[in-house]
């Protein structure tokens, strides 16, 4: 047997050969700029907000959170996200409905038509329907006439609301209806089942957890949002005062531990999110078409 | 229905539900979106164009607007460039805690922008975690411009590095070993031929993380300082206006920023419609 | 058929041009594998392997998935490391040159084109990238990489992208991009696998003709033996991670020294058949036909099906009972049962006649006999 000779190429390469991938000492570098960058930019502010919030002591982080203005913005927030969810929930079965099992003209105009929140800004958002229903909007003065007040009460919070979130239920229910095609559905219906029933017996369990999943993504974007509420709402303290805007009039009024101390409720609302995403991504990746879309 | 319903369809379905589906989802548009948008910018046109033009390129309005761009386009080139890197760190290296560091790249995603805003402003003002460090300095980043561009690197880099991920997990290993066996070394291999590559998908992110950035309000609004010519973001500027029932002016200001948006949705569309074109497709 | 079986480096004949693309005398190796063995865990994808190649060759590598034939391609590349053994380009370790050193042209199933380059930065990217002593200038890079599209025969697209080519041009860019480097070996890996039959025939025709023309010692992997044996000098068969047999086209068709050799390569038939007294017992009467050196007893014969003499006498011969005729293409099939259970298929001319029933005496003209426990369960 010849020597069995193990040249030093073996020895060097760490599992097998190096073409592709970076030498040790680059790889070790850029992951520990990664860390770092990540670090900085996206943990040191959540960890801000928890530092912050205790920053005057437990007691006065719970009498933040249990003071009465705090506990309305915390109804006000979930009274909000209980009507917009929901509505966004139908929109988006519909939506998903019409575009996955039927072909029609101009699919692609209303799937950039569901998009186009995503390119709005939120303050732009807000602006929108106080044009139309602010005291000088168009329908300003016939509103007033009726004694209907939708600008600076719930109304015009929850229309904001909707039009920031609607696309997240419609954008992980399209592309999976899609994919799953109209087999199912067709089975159902030669068998005899009624639209409703095949609706609710056939199609729904097939993508619940893009549904749970658009939910939750649907949710924490409500609860969270600030800009196009803050132009719709009115800041009136009690009243139309979600926790994102009861958490800027503390701010500005240098309540900084309080601020937080509510902020800190929303940063806990992000993280079972993004627990719930994850989990949701890793144990049914497939059936999540858009998980890695965003 | 069934009339509407057979001029709408190109193929005919036994599956029922069709007009109500259609008909209802676009009713929804129409009221929550469409005609909002159609009163924002018939409004703005009630001043006529050289009204609109004066609104528009007025001086504190231009400096409003070109302040929102251009720290969105320094915020959206820094996420560009960390984004690449972590991206690639994410999918090409193993080590403890990757799993983890991935999913944490969503939280700009998951919190609420105000949450945001406030935190960072804590970090950055002069007495805090990071503006501490810098103050002896002289360097201030907390109600600076510098601070914009912190708040919207926060919001934008989940955009660059998701796009970024999926094209690289598919990038071809063997493109890798050719590159290799014709001679090129490691980095010659990265920034010749790999990095290429990813230019669609790079720019597709940072044309995201830029058209997020520049509407961008609850995180930019407590670092900013809000100082009118100097730190004073447009989307501000619209609720200043709005306050001073300035409606038609807020209705400008809001077109031209949709329309700056609208610009970037489309230079991303047609990125990727050249790349299709030019690589074909997968 | 003679030209192909010689060892002797093919200097292109005169009248040819020798400039691009030709391998300088110097730079073509002789490639020297021996007892390369490579491990996966504990799964071994070579379990040893020796192969000497000489300057010049054109070898090729074929045998079933899992044979460890890519592996083995991929060492030579410098893609992959075996756990132990040596690879030797004309007596120096190849094993301490990492795979930019090595200079060796790869070409791959599917193309590996840089998809953002065009045809022409493609092909000078091995000379682009070169440090600079050794880099040619840019015009000289164009100058060459034009001269190799015209030697694949491409010339007019150079400032195509590859999306835009089908996959025999691709193909060909691939390998111009290949011999740009000047490269001491050429690896080929599995390279017609991705394309249609018919531009495969025409591919292979057209490699053939570069490889008389370059001359570079070259090795390509296939699992398609009719491309083996049409194009190779040599070629090495291999089974499970180890050489069965390295032989001519001829020797290895016509000279399997393995059953699965024989039954990899062409077409084959098999019979159970006993050793006895030097004569072969096939369900307890005698054939004919001599025993060769094979030990007493258990074996099996193989034969091709249309290497055999039909007649109506069965005495001494393969007793077969026709189950079924066949056209196929220009020849006839039958299917005949042996000793009740075996099936065999023989081919004959087409103008055979014969009722549909009845028996034929078979006589293979050429055959093996392996012993039993040689034969695998192919």
């Amino acid at each position: 047997m010849a020597d069995v000779a193990v040249s030093p190429s073996v020895v060097l390469s760490l599992r097998g050969p190096s073409v592709t991938t970076e030498k040790p000492a680059v790889r070790v570098t850029l992951i520990v700029i990664s860390v770092i960058f990540l670090g900085v930019f996206l943990l040191l502010p959540l960890a801000a907000v928890f530092v912050e919030a205790f920053r005057a002591g437990v007691g006065a982080y719970f009498a933040a959170i249990t003071e009465p203005d705090a506990l309305s913005a915390i109804k006000l927030t979930l009274l909000v996200a209980a009507i917009a969810v929901p509505s966004n929930v139908i929109f988006g079965l519909a939506a998903s409905w019409a575009i996955a099992k039927f072909e029609f003209r101009g699919k692609s105009v209303l799937n950039s038509l569901i998009d186009l929140p995503f390119s709005v800004s939120p303050v732009i958002s807000g602006l929108i329907y106080v044009l139309l229903f602010g005291a000088q909007g168009y329908f300003g003065p016939f509103l007033r006439s009726e004694g209907i007040q939708i600008i600076f009460a719930l109304p015009g919070i929850v229309l904001a609301t909707i039009f920031v979130t609607f696309p997240f239920v419609a954008r992980e229910l399209v592309p999976l209806m899609q994919e799953q095609g109209t087999q199912d559905e067709e089975a159902a219906l030669s068998l005899g089942a009624s639209g409703w029933k095949t609706f609710f017996k056939v199609t729904l369990p097939n993508i619940r957890w893009a549904l749970l999943y658009g939910v939750v993504l649907c949710n924490a974007r409500a609860m969270g949002e600030f800009g196009a509420v803050s132009v719709v709402s009115g800041h009136i303290r009690g009243k139309t005062n979600t926790m994102p805007l009861h958490v800027e009039i503390l701010y500005n009024e240098y309540n900084f531990a309080a601020a937080f101390a509510v902020a800190s409720l929303l940063a806990l609302l992000a993280l079972v999110t993004l627990v719930i995403k994850i989990t949701l991504e890793w144990r049914y990746a497939d059936q999540i078409v858009a998980s890695r879309r965003h | 229905m069934a009339g509407a319903r057979g001029l709408a369809l190109k193929r005919p379905s036994a599956i029922p539900g069709f007009g109500l589906a259609l008909g209802f989802t676009l009713t929804y548009l129409s009221l929550i979106v469409l005609i909002p948008l159609a009163g924002l910018v018939l409004k703005s046109a009630t001043l006529g164009f050289s009204g609109f033009w004066d609104v528009v390129t007025g001086p504190r309005t231009l400096a409003a607007l070109e302040l929102s761009f251009f720290t969105s386009l320094a915020a959206a080139t820094v996420n560009a460039v960390f984004g690449v890197i972590i991206a690639w760190v994410l999918i090409r290296y193993r080590f403890p805690g990757r799993r983890l560091l991935d999913a944490f790249v969503d939280l700009p995603f998951a919190l609420p922008t105000a949450v945001a805003g406030i935190a960072l402003t804590a970090i950055y003002a002069p007495n805090g975690w990071i503006g501490s460090l810098l103050d002896p300095f002289g360097i201030k980043v907390a109600y600076t411009r510098f601070g914009i561009a912190i708040a919207l690197i926060f919001i934008g880099l989940p955009f660059v590095v998701r796009t970024v991920q999926p094209v690289l997990e598919e990038f071809d290993r063997e493109l890798e070993e050719a590159s290799a066996t014709l001679g090129a070394n490691r980095r010659q291999t990265v920034f010749r031929v790999m990095l290429p590559s990813l230019m669609p998908a790079i720019l597709t992110g940072f044309a995201l993380a830029l058209a997020r950035a520049v509407g961008e309000y609850g995180s930019v609004i407590f670092i900013a300082g809000n100082m009118p010519f100097y730190s004073e973001i447009a989307p501000l500027l619209i609720i200043i206006r709005l306050e001073e029932f300035g409606y038609a002016q807020a209705a400008a200001i809001g077109t031209a920023m949709l329309l700056i948006s609208f610009g970037l949705l489309l230079f991303v569309h047609l990125v990727q419609a050249w790349q299709r074109r030019r690589f074909g497709n997968g | 058929m003679d030209a192909r079986v010689t060892n002797e480096v093919n200097y292109p004949a005169a009248g040819l041009d020798r400039g691009i693309g030709a391998a300088p005398r110097d730079k073509i190796v002789d490639v020297s594998v021996e007892n390369v063995v490579r491990l996966f865990g504990a799964t071994a994808a070579l379990h040893g392997v020796s192969l000497d190649i000489t300057a010049g060759e054109l070898v090729a590598l074929l045998g079933p998935s899992g044979s460890g034939k890519t592996t083995l391609l991929r060492i030579l590349a410098g893609l992959d490391v075996p756990t132990a053994g040596r690879v030797l380009f004309d007596g120096e370790d190849a094993l301490k040159l990492t795979v930019q050193e090595r200079n060796v042209g790869l070409v791959f199933q599917n193309y590996a084109l840089f998809r953002h380059m065009t045809v022409l930065e493609n092909i000078g990217f091995g000379l682009r990238v070169r440090p600079h002593e050794r880099r040619p200038s840019r015009k000289e890079i164009k100058r060459r990489a034009l001269e190799l599209l015209d030697f694949v025969q491409l010339s007019g697209l150079e400032k195509r992208y590859p999306s835009q080519l089908s996959g025999g041009q691709r193909q060909r860019v691939a390998f111009a991009r290949a011999l740009a480097i000047e490269p001491r070996l050429l690896l080929l890996d599995e390279p017609f696998g991705a394309l249609d039959a018919k531009v495969r025939r025409d591919l292979r025709r057209w490699l053939r003709e570069i490889h008389d023309k370059t001359g570079h010692t070259t090795v390509f992997v296939t699992h398609d033996q009719e491309e083996a044996l049409e194009l190779a000098d040599r070629v090495v068969v291999m089974s499970e991670g180890k050489i069965e047999q390295i032989g001519t086209p001829d020797q290895i068709y016509d000279d399997p020294n393995s059953p699965f050799v024989f039954s990899f390569i062409g077409e084959s038939s098999v019979l159970p058949v006993n050793i006895e007294q030097g004569k072969i017992w096939l369900d307890g009467h005698a054939l004919d036909l001599p025993a060769d050196d094979v030990p007493s007893g258990e074996a099996r014969l193989y034969f091709r099906p249309h290497d055999v003499v039909v007649s109506d006498e069965l005495a001494g011969a393969i007793p077969g009972e026709i189950l079924a005729f066949r056209r196929h293409g220009g020849t006839r099939r039958v299917d005949l049962e042996v000793s009740g259970r075996d099936r065999i298929e023989i081919e004959l001319p087409a103008d055979f006649s014969h009722g549909l029933s009845g028996w034929l005496g078979i006589r293979p003209r050429r055959y093996r006999l392996f012993p039993a426990s040689e034969a695998s369960a192919s």
